[in-house]
């Protein structure tokens, strides 16, 4: 199997500083291609260091990453992926196209083609009319669909994404999701996404990775058989709801297994709602 | 375009009715107390020695702006340069930065008369290394702090483009690093100016405005030696404010210069 996922981690270990905290202990997780895999758990689990050690962002300790059957740095090099950020990430002294243009410019790509491709993705995430704008004249939702865009921009296989709409509220939250699935299917990428809301990880993804508190563990990993293409309808199914409370359960067994807390803190610590 | 003037007038009257009345003020207080000329001469009396006087004045003032201007460009770039270099090399950084920063407090005019016995007297590269110095150090300061202000998600998206170092400097670091990099240069354009002037003040060309200032001092001439100080000021302003174009021209992207939403 791990023969043709894209991304493998085999008994991913990584440590801050000598002998400081640990963020991430013996991660395996197979991603297979076409994948949406949501990472989820409490703050300050790793989730978003396990995303970066993906992306070669950040080296593991120890342990074996690989992406699309190389090493995660080699993937970096050959640009595998694309990442978006909680934070939009755009560069104010450039315009909305060439922002998405960003990658492109950096591969080389021709201006025509440049130009080509950067209609199709506004087209994609509905900001026709906007490249011209600059990312401070645009509202926050906007300025995350410009950063989605730009990953998008040169087709990787893989899409790294790091609490994208943590910071939206929730009824673009729920939009930016929908749409999310829509670009997911046209694309046939493999997505990595980041979350602390379970009700977005159930929705959006085909696998829900739960961890635990520090040391960041994968405490369980639901499937989530949802019917495809999902919308609005699926949030109401009850289907849906028993894997909310299934991801929920699993949190909380994975909040109380850490040995320093305090018995219940687990249970706090995830809401369903933005923090 | 009539709305345009309207707005434009709104935003500048107050300022040159101010200015109108502060003439106004001093001329009135000149004549109507009887100040002594060495004391205060009348503004008009100042116009009229600028005009009569144009000539030896602005050569004058335009010999020491050329060395305000020579110091400016040699103590920013090599403020910027430095800068760069220790922005890059976190070794460097340790080793250096807390040394720029100390010496950001040393009163370096006190050293023109010294920078006169290592670069000349009479020549104009003692007052442009004074200028220089001056320049080095706030630019030094403001450039390093503008090139390691990346936020460390910008830096992320590169790295995750494969991007080198060069190309992250040239693409993230420096135009995130501009308002900054301005703030010094605009620093830089008062304390060139300072330093030109102080710098003649020790000894320099006959023709340096502030060799020419303490000339007219000493003779008596304060009209003359008021108007040096004028055409200096309007130099200095002039200098600032050429900056400030170029900071536009340059920034037009950036919020703080485009102003609010226009939504």
């Amino acid at each position: 199997m791990s023969e043709q996922a894209v991304v493998s981690l085999r008994n991913v270990t990584k440590s801050f500083g000598a002998g400081g905290v640990t963020a991430l202990q013996s991660i395996d997780l197979d991603v297979r291609p076409g994948e949406f895999v949501s990472l989820i758990g409490p703050s300050g689990c790793g989730k978003s260091t396990l995303l970066r050690v993906v992306g070669d962002l950040v080296e593991p300790s120890s342990g074996e990453v690989i992406v699309n059957g190389k090493s995660a740095r080699q993937a970096r090099r050959d640009r595998d992926y694309g990442i978006v950020f909680q934070d939009a990430v755009l560069y104010d002294w450039r315009t909305v196209e060439k922002n998405i243009a960003l990658p492109l410019e950096l591969l080389g790509w021709d201006k025509g083609r440049q130009t080509e491709r950067v209609r199709e993705l506004l087209e994609l995430v509905e900001l026709q009319g906007f490249g011209s704008h600059r990312p401070w004249q645009l509202s926050g939702g906007m300025q995350q669909r410009v950063s989605i865009a730009r990953a998008l921009s040169f087709a990787p296989a893989l899409l790294l994404m790091d609490e994208p709409f943590g910071a939206l509220d929730e009824m673009t939250r729920e939009r930016l999701n929908s749409e999310l699935l829509r670009i997911w299917q046209a694309s046939g990428s493999t997505v990595i996404f980041v979350t602390h809301s379970i009700s977005e990880a159930v929705f959006l993804s085909t696998r829900t990775v739960v961890m635990s508190r520090r040391p960041g563990r994968i405490a369980a990993i639901v499937d989530v058989d949802l019917a495809q293409p999902r919308n609005a309808d699926t949030r109401e199914e009850p289907r849906f709801f028993e894997l909310v409370t299934e991801v929920r359960d699993r949190l909380r067994e994975g909040g109380l297994d850490e040995e320093s807390t305090a018995p219940g803190e687990g249970e706090l610590v995830v809401s369903e709602e933005t923090p | 375009m009539r709305s345009r003037l309207r707005r434009a007038a709104r935003e500048w009257l107050p300022a040159a009715l101010v200015f109108v009345a502060g003439i106004a003020i001093w001329e009135g207080a000149v004549r109507g107390f009887g100040i002594e000329n060495f004391l205060l001469p009348a503004p008009w009396d100042i116009i009229g020695t600028l005009v009569d006087d144009w000539g030896e004045l602005s050569s004058a003032a335009f010999f020491t702006f050329r060395e305000a201007l020579a110091g400016f460009v040699i103590g920013c770039s090599a403020g910027f340069l430095v800068a760069a270099a220790i922005a890059r090399f976190r070794l460097l950084r340790t080793a250096i930065m807390p040394y720029a920063i100390a010496a950001g407090a040393i009163p370096i005019i006190a050293f023109a008369p010294i920078t006169n016995n290592w670069f000349g007297v009479t020549g104009m590269s003692s007052k442009i290394a004074i200028a220089a110095i001056l320049c080095f150090f706030p630019m030094l300061v403001n450039t390093m702090k503008g090139l390691t202000s990346v936020p460390a998600s910008s830096i992320e998206l590169m790295r995750s483009y494969a991007a080198s170092e060069l190309t992250i400097f040239r693409r993230v670091r420096v135009p995130t690093s501009l308002p900054y990099v301005f703030a010094g240069l605009k620093v830089g354009t008062v304390l060139a100016m300072i330093g030109a002037i102080v710098g003649d003040y020790f000894g320099g060309s006959p023709g340096a405005l502030g060799v020419e200032i303490r000339r007219w001092v000493g003779i008596f001439a304060f009209d003359q030696a008021w108007a040096g100080i004028v055409l200096a000021s309007a130099l200095g302003i002039v200098f600032y404010g050429s900056v400030a174009v170029a900071e536009r021209l340059a920034m037009g992207w950036h919020p703080s210069v485009r102003g609010a939403r226009p939504e």
